[in-house]
């Protein structure tokens, strides 16, 4: 399944191979996880093809030691990933803000299933847009992807490493279970033509390094374990050395550039699709298989001559609120169908200048099944 | 065994940067650390080449200390972090520093599992029979019928024998010195740091200023008799009838087996796979 070939080929692909391809083609060369439906292909086919290529696969006892794992291996060098679904995302919290506050590459997949607790396994659901980024207690900034089909599962897990690497700090990949499972024909690019990002390395003698250098980008070389730099570790407030501090002015200046290190560069990391919202005066908002269903609805809406458009995050943390208030701005409704309780309206309702939101309307589906383009195409005739 | 200069135990430390410690006076803690510092100096290892993980306690707080690379991770994870770093450079010695409860409460999974896979970690487990960071609750290495603060009427659970868990699952070297016997610690750190496989310390040690305050057992000298007076080598114990025995701390090495280690393994799986992909 993995392609080192020179040739760009059509391949039938699930989302979950998708993302090993990409992880693989990305560079990761270290994968611990714990088996949960539907992530599990993810570790199986990375139980396969990691060890052809010497690189680490292993399996841990829990989530909680397959994210500490994770971020263990990146400090000493690796391009590390994880992968599971609701419980387990849940069990890897307090590491995932480690990882933040440690400023340590690495990336966790988390394909979606009914929640809260076991729920309805496994169907789909998109119940974890604000858990992937409140999840872990404290202030921490996000940067959570969210793919719509195979191939961009496979792009977006390349694109998962390189912010990773590039921002350092651990990159959330939100996966539909629809995806995840869905087979669909992709051609993947040439190896040569994927753009691989890696953390900066020092280049100063050992005393000088600061495992937390300050910089215009908030973007900082970083050593690896075994590399002579000797650096300290925390998830304890810390210098630009690592060094635990108590003193307000270093801690507040730490937490300054977690969340700096996202804002300043937001165009970067912001990616959305606009579909057919040039003359648009209903928009939908949606993400992963319910934008699919969404642009669906809009080629049936236009085809009847309805003025309907699509706003799609493929990032969505951080939010896109540009274009989110471009949108507001410009059409008279939003739809917004989600399989959830409203987490995304939640979000969109931050952006709505007026006090009333009567321009937002929620469509929510959490029994497990999906919503359809023809249910998304009678709610807009609804509000019409 | 050599002998370690002060000098050297000085240069080992990141003085200039991280002293004074958060340590009590009279703590184990520190001359844990000392004796680990001799051990690792005695070996002429190449420190850029060690790397010490800890999880959090007052135990776990090591790290910052000493001049070697480091991580102070999270509550009972120090050995699943440990597994990432040594799985993936499986070249670097890889010690962990935890405390009797982040070992084997929050984090006795993790030890468990590393015990069976016979990943080649060196575990020195500060066990001071308590809670000593968050203020002396008990752990599951508090005898039975001490006090701590949420076992008021003392403790009515039973504890752990660290050893006896490490080896039933799995570890292929457990051993249990005390913060007093420091010379024979130390060559026990070295023989564990040269054993290939998973390696593992229960180090008795003192809490004088809650556990010992709590439980009366007189300051640090008072609690530093105690192991004198009340352990015995396992090699003497063998030797005496079982009553003369009874309650004393048996030190020593308790196992010390040859079985493959888990990152050798996994490279013979890697050259396996690669020429099946070849034939
Ligand atoms: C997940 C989590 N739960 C609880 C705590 C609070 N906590 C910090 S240290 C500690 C116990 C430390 O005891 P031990 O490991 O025996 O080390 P000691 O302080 O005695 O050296 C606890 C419960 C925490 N930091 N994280
Ligand atoms: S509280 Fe106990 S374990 Fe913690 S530093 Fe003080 S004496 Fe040592």
């Amino acid at each position: 399944m993995a392609r080192n070939s020179q040739k760009p080929e059509l391949v039938l692909m699930q989302g979950n191979e998708a993302v090993a391809a990409g992880a693989l083609a990305a560079g990761c060369d270290y994968f611990a996880g714990y088996p949960i439906t539907p992530s599990t292909e993810i570790a199986e086919i990375l139980a396969e093809e990691l060890p052809k290529r010497g690189h680490t696969f292993i399996q841990m006892e829990d989530e909680i030691a397959s994210i500490a794992a994770i971020i263990g291996a990146s400090l000493a060098g690796a391009k590390s990933l994880t992968a599971t679904s609701g419980p387990g995302f849940s069990l890897m919290q307090e590491g995932i803000g480690f990882a933040k506050i440690t400023e340590t590459p690495c990336v966790v997949v988390n394909v979606q299933r009914s929640g809260p607790s076991t729920g309805l396994p496994t169907s789909p659901a998109q119940g974890e847009i604000m858990q992937s980024r409140w999840g872990s207690h404290g202030d921490s900034p996000a940067i959570v992807l969210y793919p719509a089909s195979v191939k961009e599962s496979y792009a977006l897990t390349i694109r998962a490493f390189n912010l990773a690497e590039k921002y350092r700090t651990c990159v959330i990949l939100l996966m539909d279970e629809v995806i995840g499972h869905m087979r669909e024909a992709i051609s993947l690019p040439d190896i040569s033509e994927i753009k691989i990002i890696n953390r900066i390395k020092p280049t100063v003698p050992a005393n000088w390094y600061k495992h937390y250098d300050e910089n215009q980008k908030y973007l900082s070389p970083l050593a690896s374990y075994g590399e002579g730099y000797r650096f300290h570790v925390t998830g304890l407030a810390h210098d630009q050395h690592g060094f635990p501090t108590n003193k307000p002015t270093e801690a507040g200046a730490m937490m300054e550039r977690l969340e700096k290190k996202i804002v300043h560069n937001i165009r970067d990391l912001v990616q959305i699709e606009s579909y057919m919202m040039e003359d648009a005066n209903i928009a939908i908002f949606a993400a992963g298989i319910m934008a699919r269903a969404a642009k669906a609805a809009v080629k049936i809406a236009r085809a009847e001559g309805l003025k309907v458009g699509l706003l799609r995050p493929l990032t969505i943390w951080p939010f896109p609120d540009d274009a989110v208030r471009k949108m507001l701005k410009n059409v008279e409704y939003v739809v917004v169908p989600e399989l959830n309780q409203g987490q995304f309206l939640h979000e969109l309702r931050r952006l709505v200048k007026s006090t009333t939101d009567s321009k937002l309307i929620g469509f929510q589906r959490v029994n497990g099944t999906l919503i359809t383009p023809t249910e998304i195409l009678q709610k807009i005739k609804d509000v019409l | 065994m050599g002998k370690v200069s002060q000098r050297v135990v000085h240069n080992f430390l990141r003085h200039d940067k991280k002293f004074p410690h958060v340590w009590c006076a009279g703590c184990s803690n520190g001359t844990v650390l000392g004796t680990i510092i001799r051990a690792i100096a005695e070996q002429n290892l190449d420190r850029n080449n060690i790397t010490m993980v800890s999880g959090i306690g007052c135990s776990s707080r090591m790290p910052v200390y000493i001049d070697l690379n480091t991580l102070h991770s999270l509550h009972g994870r120090a050995i699943a972090f440990a597994t990432g770093i040594k799985t993936y450079k499986p070249g670097m010695k890889v010690i962990v520093v935890t405390g009797d409860g982040d070992c084997t409460a929050i984090g006795g999974n993790h030890l468990i599992h590393a015990a069976r896979r016979n990943l080649d970690l060196t575990v020195i487990v500060i066990n001071n029979n308590i809670y000593g960071m968050t203020g002396g609750q008990y752990s599951p290495t508090t005898p039975f019928e001490a006090k701590a603060t949420t076992s008021p009427f003392g403790n009515f659970d039973t504890p752990f024998d660290i050893c006896d868990l490490a080896i039933g699952a799995g570890a292929t070297f457990v051993g249990r010195s005390t913060a007093f016997h420091t010379i024979e610690l130390q060559k026990m750190i070295v023989d564990a740091m040269e054993h290939k496989g998973f390696s593992i310390i229960d180090v008795v040690s003192a809490c004088p200023v809650i556990y010992g305050r709590m439980n009366k057992k007189g300051g640090p000298a008072e609690m530093m008799m105690a192991m004198r007076d009340n352990s015995i080598l396992n090699t003497a114990a063998e030797k005496l009838p079982p009553e003369k025995v009874e309650g004393k701390i048996i030190r020593g090495i308790l196992k010390k087996v040859d079985h493959p280690e888990y990152c050798e393994r996994y490279a013979e799986l890697c050259t396996k796979v690669k020429e099946m992909q070849h034939e």
